[in-house]
């Protein structure tokens, strides 16, 4: 089950292909991503610290994963508002994980909690919160995987 | 003196900030770039396949938005702050207003304000009207005053 929804995630949503991102784990509410470390991903070539743009997107995907696993029906989710803190920098080299909470659903609203971290979620990178807009317009991804699998 | 030093300097004399997009790795794969436009600093991104985060509709993934209003948002306080300092991000907080349609986006940035360790910039992106923002930020930056440390850590 986790690798078809995970085939679901980056077959059907290009970008997250592009960025090689991996759904790793996920539960009720939950899901984990694994963003790996490339250095056409980096923000300044000095330091080859990740560009804050990928930790965006990261967070962004795995927020968007969260809701899907709190309706467990292929509803099309849109990103309303995120907020993210940057903590500190991520560390060059190392594979970013980030692990989003959807904690409140509403018939039109889910409400999200996300962390990128490297090893431990209680030491973050950077921090969101935000809001997504459910049932929109288009198909879901696990829709998608449905009607072709 | 670093390239990247250099080519800051160079962006700020010249308003061209293509070849400082290009030296950062990401800006350069996501086809980010700025310049300047009767005067404004103006962020593109290019539109490419890879960008898109919903194949059906099809529509621009919210994260490669987020990254070109936050990339705008640098390149405009790297134009006119007294840093020459990367800034860092302390928090950037997005409102999505429309989907992205698969067409290059453009964003502009104005510093609202500019303190001595923090800029607060609000940055707007649009495709084809810009009377029809697609998605808005503010992006609060730390900084360091110019004199302590310098884009090549020095």
């Amino acid at each position: 089950m986790l690798a078809r929804i995970a085939e679901a995630f980056t077959q059907y949503v290009p970008h997250n292909r592009a960025l090689d991102l991996r759904l790793e784990d996920f539960a009720d509410g939950m899901a984990l991503f694994r963003l790996p470390y490339a250095d056409h991903l980096v923000g300044n070539p000095e330091t080859g610290v990740l560009h804050g743009g990928v930790i965006t997107t990261l967070l962004d995907a795995t927020a968007g994963a969260s809701v899907f696993m709190k309706t467990w029906k292929p509803v099309p989710v849109a990103t309303l508002d995120l907020r993210i803190d940057y903590l500190k920098p991520a560390t060059p080299k190392r594979d970013v994980l980030a692990k989003a909470s959807c904690y409140k659903l509403t018939r039109s609203v889910a409400f999200i909690r996300a962390v990128a971290y490297h090893d431990d979620e209680n030491d973050p990178i950077a921090s969101a919160a935000g809001t997504f807009m459910v049932s929109t317009k288009g198909r879901s991804v696990v829709e998608q995987a449905g009607s072709t699998g | 003196m670093s390239e990247l030093y250099e080519k800051l300097l160079a962006a700020r004399e010249s308003g061209d900030f293509g070849a400082l997009a290009d030296a950062i790795p990401y800006a350069k794969w996501l086809g980010i770039s700025a310049e300047l436009r009767d005067g404004e600093l103006i962020g593109t991104l290019r539109f490419d396949d890879k960008l898109i985060g919903n194949a059906s509709l099809p529509a621009l993934h919210g994260g490669t938005l987020g990254a070109l209003l936050e990339s705008t948002a640098i390149f405009q306080v790297l134009y006119e702050a007294e840093t020459l300092a990367l800034p860092k991000t302390i928090t950037i907080t997005v409102d999505y207003l429309r989907s992205g349609r698969p067409v290059d986006t453009y964003a502009r940035g104005i510093v609202t304000r500019h303190g001595r360790r923090v800029v607060n910039v609000r940055v707007e992106a649009w495709q084809e009207d810009r009377a029809r923002p697609i998605a808005t930020a503010v992006v609060h930056f730390l900084i360091e005053p110019i004199g302590k440390t310098r884009v090549d850590g020095s």
